[in-house]
C-alpha cells in the first residue's frame, strides 16, 4: 500500500507462480476462465471494450485500457464514485512467472468505500453483528 | 481499538440503534415519526437512540418547521473498514483460485 502525491492509495498483490506467462494470460483474458477464478464476466480482451464483473452481491462496470498479450492487461474498475484502475503484469522468470496486480486510484475520502449502500452496507452490519455476538 | 473505533462499536451494540441506523441506509431520509411508526418503541426512545447515533457522526439531523429528518451518514463507518487491507484480502484469495485454476489448466 503507497500513498501518492495525489493521495490515491494503491493496493499491490504480487506473486510467484510456477506456469508460464502464457497460460497465466488465458486465465486473465478467458472469459470461461476468469469466471473460475474471479466472477462471471463478458470479458474481451480489446481496449476500449466495456464488461461487467458479476457476484451475488451485484456487479462491477469494467472497461479494458491496455492489452499486451502476455504482459500487461489494465482495466478500469467500478463506477464513477468509486473508480480504480487494475493492472496485471507478467513477467517470466526462470521457473515460471511473477504475477503482479495493482489496484490504484483509491482516494481516501472516497463516499462509498464498499460498493456502497446497496450492496456493502447491509452485509457489512451482518458482519458486524456477528462480531459483535462473538465478543459478547 | 483506537476511539472511534470504540464509540463505533458502542453505539452500534443496541439492536435498536442498529436497526434504526440500516433503515435509515436502505431507505434514506426520514422523520422521527416515520421511523417510531415501525420501531416498536416509543417517539421519545426513538429520538434518545438517534440523538446517541447523531453523537457518533453515523447519522445528520435536518430540522424543518415542527419536524425533524434524519438521514444515514455511512462514512462514519469509515474506521472500522480499513477499505485497502479489505480488498488486498479479495484480491489475495482470488490469486489462490487462479492458482488452484492454473492447476487443473496443466492436467
Amino acid at each position: 500500500m503507497t500513498e501518492t502525491a495525489a493521495e490515491t492509495r494503491s493496493i499491490v498483490v504480487e506473486r510467484e507462480i510456477a506456469h508460464p506467462p502464457e497460460r497465466i494470460w488465458r486465465a486473465l483474458t478467458q472469459p470461461h476462465l476468469i469466471g473460475e477464478w474471479l466472477m462471471k464476466n463478458d470479458f474481451e480482451p480489446v481496449v476500449g471494450h466495456r464488461f461487467a464483473l458479476r457476484a451475488d452481491w451485484g456487479a462491477v462496470l469494467c472497461e479494458v485500457l491496455e492489452v499486451e498479450s502476455n504482459r500487461t492487461l489494465s482495466y478500469s474498475w467500478g463506477d464513477e464514485e468509486l473508480k480504480t484502475v487494475v493492472t496485471w503484469t507478467l513477467t517470466p522468470t526462470g521457473t515460471g512467472t511473477r504475477l503482479r496486480m495493482e489496484q490504484a486510484g483509491f482516494r481516501p475520502d472516497q463516499p462509498r468505500y464498499y460498493y456502497g449502500a446497496k450492496a456493502g452496507w447491509p452485509r457489512f452490519l451482518a458482519a458486524l453483528e456477528q462480531l459483535l455476538a462473538r465478543i459478547g | 481499538m483506537t476511539e472511534a473505533q470504540d464509540m463505533l462499536f458502542r453505539t452500534l451494540a443496541d439492536p435498536t440503534r442498529r436497526a434504526l441506523f440500516e433503515r435509515l441506509c436502505r431507505e434514506g431520509e426520514q422523520t422521527v415519526g416515520a421511523l417510531t411508526a415501525r420501531a416498536g418503541i416509543s417517539q421519545p426512545a426513538v429520538s434518545k437512540h438517534l440523538g446517541i447515533l447523531k453523537q457518533a457522526g453515523l447519522v445528520h439531523d435536518r430540522h424543518e418547521g415542527r419536524q425533524t429528518h434524519y438521514s444515514a451518514r455511512p462514512r462514519a463507518l469509515a474506521p472500522l473498514i480499513d477499505w485497502t487491507s479489505r480488498m488486498t484480502g479479495f484480491w489475495e484469495s482470488r490469486f489462490d483460485a487462479l492458482e488452484d485454476l492454473l492447476k487443473r489448466m496443466d492436467q
